[in-house]
């Protein structure tokens, strides 16, 4: 970023915590960008003619006599279809070697679309993964986190879920991304030879973690261009969002500000809703979906960072270790996708809905037979088979290493059902079970 | 001449303004940024300092940007029109904004001022008349709207003219009124109102006596909300919060429905504005959207708008209860509006209370619930508000200041339960914690026995109590094992799993079973008591559980199944053979 002629620069710093500095400056506006002996800041505060500067990468060394020089203007990104295929960092500069892209500098962390102009979302992105597309499908349009624990291969879900989904374009957010998973996430990408439609802004972390703070915004940014000027189908991962929530609160700490539950601020809810509410099926065709990693402490969703997504977000999708089989699964019980019943049934085949509720509710059948087996009591007939069926399906369809279309899901959901169970313990409609039950079982 | 002032301090959307002159407290203002009017209100005032929250993004805003103030609190418009619409917090119409994005500063006209109402007159002149009083009445849809004088009009007034039966423009002159001085006054169809403060008008507030019709067992069978009452919702997410609110937007047996989505979901609004317009009223048979009108300022909206829209919410439901209607306000989330409350007092470097949440939530809370009630009106009609809020404690623990200080203004508690919603026993609502204090006043007692059957209450005190006897067996059955306990218990759980799956689950997404009137609720419930007095003898708890399983699974096709119809009297025959023959 370049310095205007006649610009003023500022010389005297009255104040420096850890993340700020406020000076003397006169006609500065709020959200301004500007420069502190080089590194980029943002106006937070202004008090008369005090004003306050959040440092994106931390104030370390920074002297009483620095120079300050400030833009005019809120944090940007340059948008036009040379974004395509490229890498940058949280300012929205090249990180693959690539010259600067040109093209229209729009403010980022825009408005809100107007509630009334969206559409319901209706189409299914598939993404070959059965505990997803059979249990928890997937709608253009919709957010959804995952919720794991860090030893998770939460990453790799994404990384497969991103390269299978028909969208036009993926937006990658990484947050706090280890140098490792950038550089997976960077080869992924590149052996999938889907460069051309995939933009990463990437903060990994050997970066400050306040910078962290811009990269949902300039990611949106981008999307919120495919979808709206080019009418596109837009895909946004973001991970992980537990590390861009601490960076809040630690900009809120700095700013002296009353922490709430979990030492986060107060304004979690509407910072995190901000972000994900970019979710959108618009008038025009093009959507902008999200999918986001949520990472937990040991399972804990009464944490105030995946408590307060879950009630923004329009589901979850949960990583569990299945001890039984040794697969990692989408835990079938604890995820959701709130918006499935918009398109199960009405896009897929008749049975969907019908052959997800049974499957998953026999599974629960064989979590109760388990506890039984734990507490020493008998276990009958239906519970042994109960136990049989509940390991062929966690490696047939709730297993991630899963890759097959929604119509073969069914049809292995069917064959499992035959193979343990008669017709009548299923609980599924008559005229369904007439029609799919495999031939020549009991 | 209005006061002026130059923006001094920004921090967010909390901006300092210096002042020329007098303002008050919760007066709007506009800041002048390049052109564009931001809207904000006065919340604090030290010496010559007036601290302004700001409806909209301060992104850009500069010390020194002018600032003009407006001389009147944020104010709701209230006549014909109101109904079918959808706003924004400040009651900015959505549907005539341009563009697919929301703009800074643009403000819409919430009524439309071309349209021509027909208009009949009520009033005659020589009449007196005071604020509320009804004037004429204009047809809003099928609902007669009643045109009224003003509600700020103090004291007595006569009526000089009234306009001829016609159509006329909202802004037209539809009557003239001289005060005791001699002074004419203009009324038209549209009047103001700030939204902070109460409509009054009418002559009392009598503590409501009769029960509001939901279709929701778990509600109307167990815990009734009075017409005129108010109820909450708490739930951790994913329990079924918003399900159960649409289902009562959709079945309420109200004339006018507000729903207010205060910082929730963009797509469930959308959801609303896609099925409201086909679907169809239960009790009237026309169309959803034409009694409902919705406020909404979803969780991406500007923060401090959230405060405002349950409050517009609220002024326009008062606005119809003057016309001697029942109107049903839903807000879903009452924690969203606190959290922004909480946003707001902590950039103000408040002192705070619990959860950092502001020292006087528990007095603001109860005061907006107070606002709810039947009144009587001045012409001896009735009118009421009765309000459900939703409340989404933080990590659905129920121990947290919004729950709190809630469970102290509300008098119906609808506790969703996360071990209900794993188990997809839906509506989630626990039938053990949840309660309705309605149901202690013996005026409710007395109307419920007479409108339903003469031991209703005690009918459902019973049911109440098997569903208790069955949850405390059930733990003993899973310490001591199913052998462990004598074959008693097993019916004592089985009869509380029959009520459960019978009366108090409900499939939301089923045509019929979703709304079941009071008489079918009557029939039901008589139904199921009737089982659960029968002496079966089982030999064993494997007996027990089939012959119930087999009673549940019946019970719940008659729940699907057209009251009264050939199939459902089939159910019921096989229900009468189990009882006879064991």
């Amino acid at each position: 970023m370049s310095s205007r002629a006649f610009q003023r620069i500022y010389t005297e710093l009255e104040a420096i915590t850890k993340a700020t500095v406020t000076l003397r400056a006169q006609g500065v506006s709020n959200d301004e960008l500007a420069t502190v002996n080089g590194r980029l800041a943002q106006v937070v505060k202004i008090k008369g003619d005090l004003v306050t500067l959040q440092i994106f990468s931390g104030t370390e060394g920074i002297p009483t006599d620095a120079d300050v020089l400030f833009f005019g203007k809120a944090p940007s990104l340059n948008v036009s279809e040379n974004l395509s295929g490229r890498f940058f960092n949280a300012y929205g500069e090249p990180i693959d070697g690539g010259p600067a892209v040109e093209g229209e500098a729009r403010q980022i962390g825009g408005p809100s679309v107007n509630p009334y102009k969206r559409r319901q979302p209706s189409e299914l992105i598939p993404t070959g993964i059965a505990g997803i597309d059979l249990n928890n499908t997937l709608v253009s349009g919709q957010k959804i986190p995952f919720f794991a624990d860090p030893d998770q291969p939460y990453n790799q879900v994404m990384a497969k879920v991103a390269l299978r989904a028909d969208v036009d374009k993926i937006i990658l957010g990484g947050m706090g991304l280890s140098n490792d998973d950038y550089l997976y996430f960077r080869h992924e990408f590149e052996s999938a030879g889907a460069l051309d439609k995939i933009i990463s802004f990437v903060n990994t972390t050997d970066q400050p973690p306040v910078e962290r703070l811009l990269i949902p915004d300039m990611a949106l940014t981008a999307a919120e261009y495919f979808a709206v000027d080019k009418n596109e189908k837009v895909l946004v991962l973001l991970t992980d969002m537990t590390l861009y929530a601490d960076a809040l609160s630690i900009v809120s700490n700095r700013m002296d500000q009353i922490p709430s539950k979990d030492s986060m601020p107060g304004s979690l809810y509407s910072d995190l809703a901000k972000i994900y509410e970019k979710a959108v099926q618009l008038p025009d065709g093009g959507s902008i979906t999200i999918i986001a990693v949520t990472t937990l402490n040991d399972g804990d969703i009464t944490h105030a960072i995946p408590d307060n997504t879950g009630y923004i977000t329009e589901g979850q999708l949960f990583l569990r270790a299945d001890t039984d089989t040794g697969k990692t699964i989408i835990d079938p019980f604890r995820s959701l996708s709130r918006l499935k019943q918009l398109v199960q049934g009405k896009k897929t085949r008749e049975d969907h809905s019908q052959v997800m509720n049974a499957s998953v509710r026999l599974y629960a059948d064989a979590q109760n037979a388990k506890t039984k087996l734990e507490n020493g009591f008998d276990l009958s007939d239906y519970d042994k088979r109960c136990l049989e069926y509940a390991k062929d399906y966690a490696v047939n369809i709730l297993s991630i290493d899963v890759n097959i279309s929604i119509e073969e899901m069914l049809n292995t959901a069917w064959a499992l059902f035959a193979k343990h169970f008669d017709r009548t313990e299923t609980g599924i409609k008559d005229a369904l079970v007439e029609k799919y039950w495999p031939d020549g079982s009991k | 001449m209005k006061t002026t002032g130059i923006v001094t301090g920004i921090i967010s959307n909390l901006v300092t303004v210096r002042i020329d002159g007098h303002v008050s407290q919760n007066e709007i203002c506009y800041i002048d940024i390049d052109g564009t009017k931001l809207m904000a209100e006065v919340i604090k005032v030290t010496g010559k300092n007036a601290f302004v929250q700001v409806y909209e993004s301060t992104r850009g805003l500069k010390q020194g940007n002018t600032v003009e103030f407006d001389g009147h609190m944020l104010e709701a418009t209230l006549g014909p029109g109101l109904l079918s619409s959808c706003y924004d917090g400040l009651q900015n119409n959505l549907t005539t904004m341009e563009g697919v994005f929301l703009k800074r500063g643009e403000y819409t006209d919430p009524l439309d001022h071309g349209k021509l109402w027909h208009f009949t007159p009520i009033a005659k002149p020589g009449d007196k008349v005071s604020a509320a009083c009804w004037i004429g009445e204009v047809k809003e849809g099928w609902l007669p709207h009643k045109i009224m004088v003003p509600f700020s009009f103090k004291g007595e007034y006569t009526v000089e003219s009234v306009s001829a039966e016609g159509d006329y423009k909202i802004d037209d002159k539809m009557a003239v009124l001289v005060d005791a001085q001699g002074e004419k006054h203009v009324v038209t169809m549209v009047q103001k109102w700030p939204v902070k403060i109460a409509i009054g008008g009418y002559v009392e507030k009598p503590r409501p006596y009769r029960i509001m019709e939901t279709g929701v067992r778990v509600i109307d069978t167990f815990n009734p909300i009075a017409e005129g009452g108010t109820g909450f919702i708490p739930g951790p997410f994913g329990c079924g919060k918003t399900v159960l609110q649409h289902a009562i937007a959709k079945q309420g047996d109200a004339e006018i429905i507000v729903m207010a989505a205060c910082g929730e979901r963009a797509n469930e609004v959308v959801e609303i504005f896609t099925e409201f317009p086909e679907l169809v009223d239960p009790h009237t048979g026309r169309k959803l959207m034409e009694r409902t009108t919705i406020i909404c300022n979803t969780s991406n909206m500007p923060v401090a708008a959230r405060e405002a829209s349950v409050y517009t919410a609220m002024t326009i439901c008062e606005y119809y209860r003057a016309m001697g209607m029942k109107a049903l306000l839903l807000a879903d989330s009452t924690s969203r509006w606190a959290q922004a409350l909480r946003e707001m007092s902590n950039r103000m470097e408040e002192l705070p209370g619990a959860d950092a949440f502001p020292v006087d939530l528990s007095a603001i809370i109860s005061n907006f619930y107070s606002r709810a009630g039947i009144v009587k009106l001045k012409n001896g009609q009735t009118g009421s508000v009765t309000f459900i809020g939703t409340v989404s404690p933080a990590g659905g623990n129920l121990k947290e200041p919004v729950t709190e200080s809630t469970k102290k203004a509300a008098r119906c508690f609808y506790a969703l339960e996360q071990n209900r919603a794993d188990q997809k026993r839906y509506p989630a609502v626990n039938p053990v914690d949840s309660y309705s204090k309605y149901l202690e006043y013996p005026e409710v007692v007395e109307f419920l026995n007479a409108k339903i059957s003469r031991n209703w209450v005690d009918n459902v005190a019973k049911a109440k109590n098997l569903v208790r006897r069955g949850k405390e067996v059930a733990e003993q059955i899973n310490i001591l094992g199913d052998d462990g306990v004598p074959v008693s218990y097993h019916e004592q759980f089985w009869k509380s799993e029959l009520i459960d799956f019978v009366i108090l689950q409900q499939d939301a997404f089923d045509r019929i079973d979703a709304i079941t009137p009071l008489e079918r609720q009557r029939y039901m419930l008589e139904l199921v008591l009737k089982v659960c007095d029968a002496s079966f003898n089982f030999d064993d708890f494997d007996q027990c559980r089939s012959t119930y399983k087999n009673l549940i699974n019946t019970f719940r096709q008659m729940n699907y199944s057209e009251f009264n119809s050939e199939k459902f009297n089939g159910y019921l025959g096989q229900i009468n053979k189990i009882i006879a023959n064991e």
